[in-house]
């Protein structure tokens, strides 16, 4: 005769409000492990996905993500040359908040460099990948943006061509991808009004130099675009990406690349180190200590429940004793209850979950690995919860049945 | 267990509580036996020490010195228990209190029959046996309910058919009746001295109800720890004074 169920049948609204309970902390514990993984994979997804050997950047920064690296466009040839190198191309990235429809619009610009690279790796889900070389972007769904909707950034507008699916930068933020001199463009929009005071500086520099008496056509270049004035840098992109040909050995082109005193090196595999180790890490130890905590207050609350559950019968199991009761099945008692309660928790744990974390506004990844760990973690604690109640349950005597 | 042993057997039984100030001595060199087939009636005034005498011997509350020897064999030497309680609680041994203490998750046959399979019977047996019983006692037809929506008195003869549901070979009651109307008290009385002359069983059992003296072979009274045999008939009803 199975005691344990029949008391639960018993008690049955108790029981199933407390596994309500323990089940919605076990979600929490079960989202928190996929914010954590959440955090890592928004983290890592642009290194993972765009499809590149080396990033090179400004020299002895841990760019692009992690810190500010600038490199010229001018480096994306230079690379090109080296032998072995298959593609270069500038990677251009920051993030842009702005107003679209009367609503903030929070976007990572991604430069692609046209016409080598039009986004043809993109997760699509809808539309292409980019055709022309300007006001055109494939953004992320996650922007809300619909297929051949036109968004004003800086002084263009820009049609969605195309639409990615999970396609988010470190923070969070919804990718949207545009040719190289467009993300520069949105990114070094200048309103018209300081660029005619930019020019104004530049005509009394020259003036007050004498370069305007000695040379009086360079007075005319003063009002051209920054871009076409020598001596002035040129736009710059955060990394250039490089790609090897099939056969050429890395740690070669490493070596060549390591020689030039202006750049620094870092491989895909390196990179996502980086971020690892540097902006996420913190995050991720935050997320880690509060799991364990959480994890700790639900053995707790469960030991607690076990406890309280065993005071409630602590006559039945002197009568049971009295009847001459085992105590496996007294112990059986207990440690089934425990675990009836841990697996169904743990059910309305994963149940909530799955139809609650895609609802969050960032990304909560919940992998198998978790929950067979979770699984663990919830088997471990029902049955070290339940000790606290067994050793009640062994203390009883048989003649508190008289009391 | 043969006839010529007695079902118990208790030689001097001492039981002190606490100690120093609060010393109280509930059992005062009690001696007495019962033999096998025999029904006897324990009474006595409030704190006499009825209960303690019983719960000694039934192994619940061991004695502070003296022995008691159940169907010939020594369970208590003093305090020590010279056998394994739980086992032999449960082979030979059938409790009544005045409380029914069922089990409140199970129902009335469950708690009769988890008494039967505790002792290694099949479930269908234990369910047979357990009909068996309720059937004797008239609640058959509220086997499958939970003690809370039960009587006190249909509460209390699933206590008792859960107590004679393994045969034992003693069977102790601690005011059984008390809950019961004076029919079913009676016919609880009754119960007993037939599983006593039927199975050969010791019954020992504590009551107030002088009412169903008659039915016991012997009756002994309990003053302040020190017990003596009374004739039943000489134990005639009280009357309480009239209320002034
Ligand atoms: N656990 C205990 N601790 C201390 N003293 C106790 C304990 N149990 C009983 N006593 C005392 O021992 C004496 C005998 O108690 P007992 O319960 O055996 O009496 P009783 O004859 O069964 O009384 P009643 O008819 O009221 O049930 C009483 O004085 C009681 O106060
Ligand atoms: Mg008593």
């Amino acid at each position: 005769m199975n005691l344990a169920i029949r008391d639960v049948r018993h008690n049955f609204a108790r029981f199933i409000l407390t596994v309500l309970g323990l089940g919605m902390l076990l979600m929490i514990v079960m989202g928190m492990g996929g914010i954590y993984r959440g955090l890592i994979e928004d983290a890592t997804l642009l290194v993972d996905r765009i499809d590149a050997d080396f990033w090179v950047v400004q020299r002895d920064t841990r760019g692009p993500f992690a810190e500010v690296s600038r490199v010229p466009l001018l480096l994306e040839d230079r690379l090109r040359s080296v032998e072995g190198v298959a593609g270069a191309r500038a990677f251009v990235s920051h993030t842009i908040q702005r107003e679209h429809r009367g609503l903030p619009l929070r976007v990572g610009v991604q430069g692609l460099s046209w016409p080598e690279d039009k986004g043809a790796w993109l997760p699509i889900v809808q539309g292409r990948p980019l055709a022309h070389p300007h006001y055109e972007m494939v953004a992320d769904e996650l922007l809300g943006l619909g297929l051949g909707e036109k968004v004003a950034l800086g002084k263009d507008t820009y049609t969605v061509v195309g639409l990615t699916r999970a396609m988010v930068g470190q923070g969070g933020d919804g990718l949207a991808f545009f040719t190289v001199s467009d993300a520069l463009a949105i990114q070094n929009d200048t309103p018209g009004e300081a660029i005619r005071l930019e020019r104004e500086a530049r005509r009394v520099r020259a003036d007050e130099n004498g370069i305007a008496s000695t040379n009086p056509g360079l007075l005319e270049m003063a009002d051209a675009p920054a871009a076409s004035i020598p001596a002035v840098a040129p736009s710059q992109a955060s990394a250039i990406l490089v790609s090897l040909e099939p056969g050429a050995d890395p740690q070669e082109v490493a070596n060549v690349l390591n020689g030039w005193t202006d750049i620094s090196v870092h491989t895909t595999a390196g990179q996502r180190d980086l971020l690892l180790t540097g902006s996420v890490d913190k995050a991720r130890r935050q997320i880690g200590l509060f799991t364990a905590i959480l994890v700790t207050i639900s053995a707790i609350i469960m030991a607690l429940i076990l406890y309280t559950l065993t005071l409630d019968k602590v006559h039945d199991i002197a009568m049971l004793k009295l009847m001459g009761a085992r105590n496996t099945m007294i112990l059986g008692l207990i440690v089934q209850q425990a675990v009836m309660m841990g697996a169904l928790g743990y059910g309305i744990a994963y149940y909530i979950g799955i139809w609650l974390f895609p609802r969050f506004p960032r990304r909560v990844i919940v992998v198998e690995s978790d929950l067979v760990l979770l699984a663990v973690i919830v088997l471990f604690i029902s049955v070290l919860s339940s000790i606290l109640g067994i050793a009640k349950a062994m203390s009883i005597q048989p003649n508190e049945v008289l009391s | 267990m043969t006839r010529s042993v007695p079902a118990i057997e208790v030689q001097d039984l001492r039981k002190v509580y606490g100690s120093g100030n609060t010393e109280v001595v509930a059992l005062d060199g009690a001696t007495f036996a019962l033999a096998q087939g025999e029904i006897a009636a324990l009474l006595g005034p409030s704190g006499a020490g009825k209960s303690t005498l019983l719960t000694a011997i039934g192994l619940i509350n061991p004695p502070t010195s003296g022995r008691v020897f159940i169907g010939g064999r020594l369970v208590f030497e003093g305090s020590r228990a010279a056998v394994n309680v739980r086992t032999f609680r449960r082979q030979f041994i059938g409790y009544v209190f005045q409380k029914a203490n069922l089990i409140p998750f199970l129902t009335a046959r469950e708690n009769v029959q988890l008494c039967l399979e505790i002792n290694g019977a099949s479930p269908r047996k234990a369910r047979q046996r357990a009909m068996e019983l309720f059937e004797y006692l008239g609640i058959a037809e509220r086997a499958s309910n939970l003690p809370h929506m039960l009587s006190g008195g249909q509460q209390q003869r699933v206590a008792v058919a859960r107590a004679l549901a393994n045969r034992p070979q003693l069977i102790l009651a601690d005011e059984p009746t008390a809950a019961l109307d004076s029919f079913r008290g009676r016919q609880v009385m009754e119960l007993f001295r037939q599983v006593a002359r039927e199975q050969g069983a010791g019954v020992l059992v504590v009551t107030h109800d002088h009412r169903s003296l008659d039915v016991f072979d012997r009756s002994f009274e309990m003053i302040d720890g020190k017990l003596a045999e009374a004739t039943p008939t000489a134990a005639a009803p009280t009357e309480a004074p009239a209320f002034p």
